[in-house]
């Protein structure tokens, strides 16, 4: 039996369908190798430790209850996935994304596959959009990932109850998870920013641990801008800046102002990130 | 065939019933000139060998038929349509091995050759595990087709190389050292195999540095040298170029010699079995006659067909090793 035999006649371009297999075909990539999967536990597994410390200092300090996020999940757990998300926000997470973003064209160019992607073919734009989406996709599943360890970590240990926002008011444990997915959803904006900063990292070179350690030192440099008092004309231009703003989500009603602007920033960052990478990519030579 | 790139085709494109051409074709990387002013003319259902030392721009021409690299100067066309913008149109309907398989290392085979085919926005997914099984049958590799790639040695990474460019019913195969890593009997294969598509109508272009692999196989060749074609055309011109030698063993190569000589030979010259020369004009029978008439004791007369490597050795005037 031939190819030719069992082949039919070109069939019609179903333009949603054929986009839906190539992006199933590649997130089956990401999510089936074994590095990403023990990079989700490990990001799983920090919150549930975090967990833990905390549920052991609440058992030699009962009752010392302090205004901040870590001091509230003792009386409710259903803040420990919001304050999962503050503790991975600035490292963890980032480098997850940088992991994957390195791998999404050096990785390809690298193993030599990004050519025969191209022969099969893919146009170079189609390629760079799938990539960018699937770098999306990760990122939310990063933020998802830490939220809902820190959720369930935080309800066996804790237990859930009905809480208490940062304006003193009282909202329901159903309306709580409602505002721990937007924050994840929040999260997820910035990191797949800073994932188009990477793609275009990616494009740059054929080595993907060299577009990682530069995507994640370009996460880090962000922060450490961040947080010198004497830049502060430049903070509101930096891609982290407001990443934890997501916390506006625990005040009643909701604060919107610094996270509508974050997601304008995020917006930014990303068009002008994806952008570069296609300036780039589109007249590459692919000589790996 | 209606292409929209056609519009914008050149010359080179417009030629009709040429499944490869390219005019002016040339590219640089930093100062060196890797592939120099090249006009290829690869005819439909040609067998075409693209032939020349490592090194000489090979792969690099192969890099922008298929559009991977953007030419400095020329313009190259694929079954019609101006390459890299027709890519499109024209890429579904052509096979590549470049240099050498490359596949995800902890993916099968399998899985490996449908995500190549979900990359491939005409596919029709309903047909795709059938189609992969055929192009993994095809090349002798279903015993491991859900083995790990990571696991395959090099002549199976071949095979599954071979595998992808037959995963869908193809005009034009374009096979970079197809035949790499290859044991004998693989070898043997995949020359069957390229016998076969080439039967059936497919267009071959297929590049070495094995001269004996390609004189089997071809039935055109383009000579490249230093990023420079030197030669192309029907291998039948080409082989004509090289003079056809005899070799007579004999005892007598004094006689020999002499008797060649009068019938025009003029390079005759002795060799450790007896004597040895250019046929030229002369037909061989008249050269048998001729001794036997002058009673030279003729053990053997053999016609001798110059292999590829002499033609190659009298088109570029030099030996086949690395470019500079």
């Amino acid at each position: 039996m031939s190819a030719a035999e069992v082949a039919s006649a070109p069939s019609r371009v179903r333009p949603v369908a054929a986009w839906a297999r190539l992006l199933a075909s590649e997130l089956r990539l990401i999510f089936g190798r074994r590095r990403n999967q023990v990079g989700l536990a490990t990001l799983f597994g920090l919150v549930v430790l975090v967990g833990i410390a905390l549920k052991v200092s609440s058992l030699r300090h009962p009752g010392s209850t302090g205004g901040d996020l870590m001091s509230a999940v003792a009386g409710n757990g259903l803040f420990l996935g919001f304050a999962g998300l503050s503790i991975e926000m600035a490292l963890f997470l980032p480098l997850a994304v940088s992991v994957l973003a390195g791998d999404a064209i050096a990785g390809e160019a690298n193993q030599g596959t990004l050519r025969y992607l191209l022969l099969a073919p893919v146009s170079r734009v189609r390629l760079l959009v799938m990539k960018a989406t699937s770098l999306a996709i990760g990122a939310l599943t990063g933020a998802f990932v830490v939220a809902a360890g820190g959720l369930l970590t935080g309800i066996v240990l804790f237990g859930a109850r009905p809480l208490t926002t940062l304006s003193g008011t009282s909202i329901g444990i159903a309306d709580g998870l409602w505002r721990l997915a937007l924050a994840v959803l929040y999260l997820a904006a910035g990191l797949t920013a800073l994932a188009m900063i990477g793609l275009f990292i990616s494009t740059l070179t054929e080595q993907p641990i060299a577009a990682t350690v530069a995507t994640a030192m370009v996460g880090t440099l962000l922060w450490i801008l961040d947080a010198v008092p004497q830049l502060d004309w430049l903070h509101p231009w930096l891609l982290v800046d407001r990443w934890p703003a997501f916390i506006d989500l625990l005040r009643d009603p909701v604060f919107t102002d610094r996270l509508v602007a974050g997601l304008w920033v995020d917006a930014a960052y990303a068009a002008a990130f994806f952008a570069l990478a296609w300036l780039r990519f589109r007249r590459a030579d692919i000589t790996s | 065939m209606t292409l929209a790139a056609e519009a914008v085709a050149d010359a080179a494109a417009d030629r009709d019933g040429a499944a490869i051409t390219s005019s002016g074709l040339t590219k640089r990387f930093g100062k060196q000139l890797v592939v120099d002013d090249l006009a290829l003319e690869v005819p439909s259902g040609a067998v075409y060998g693209f032939i020349g030392p490592n090194g000489s721009g090979k792969t690099t021409t192969i890099r922008m038929l298929l559009g991977l690299v953007r030419p400095d100067a020329g313009t190259c066309a694929l079954l019609g349509g101006t390459m890299p913008a027709a890519g499109g149109e024209v890429l579904p309907k052509v096979g590549a091995l470049v240099e050498g398989p490359a596949f995800h290392p902890y993916l099968s085979g399998r899985a490996n050759l449908l995500r190549l085919d979900a990359a491939d926005r005409r596919s029709d997914p309903a047909t795709a595990s059938a189609r992969v099984a055929a192009a993994i049958d095809r090349v002798g590799l279903s015993a491991a087709a859900r083995k790990r790639y990571r696991a395959y040695s090099l002549g199976m990474r071949q095979r599954l190389g071979i595998a992808a460019a037959l995963l869908q019913p193809r005009e034009l195969l374009v096979l970079d050292e197809p035949t790499n890593g290859l044991d004998p009997q693989g070898t043997r294969e995949v020359r069957h195999l390229i016998g076969d598509l080439a039967a059936d109508g497919t267009t071959i272009f297929v590049s070495s540095h094995l001269l004996a692999e390609v004189e089997q196989l071809c039935t055109h060749l383009g000579v490249m040298r230093t990023g420079r074609l030197v030669a192309q055309g029907p291998m039948r011109e080409l082989r004509a170029l090289t003079a056809i030698r005899f070799q007579v063993r004999t005892p007598d190569a004094e006689l020999a010699l002499a008797t060649v000589a009068a019938l025009g030979v003029t390079d005759a010259a002795r060799v450790p079995a007896g004597v040895a020369g250019s046929l030229g004009e002369v037909a061989p029978e008249r050269i048998v006659a001729a001794l036997v008439n002058a009673g030279v004791a003729v053990a053997e007369f053999a016609q001798v067909t110059p292999t590829l490597e002499d033609l190659f050795v009298q088109l570029t005037g030099e030996g086949f090793d690395v470019s500079g």
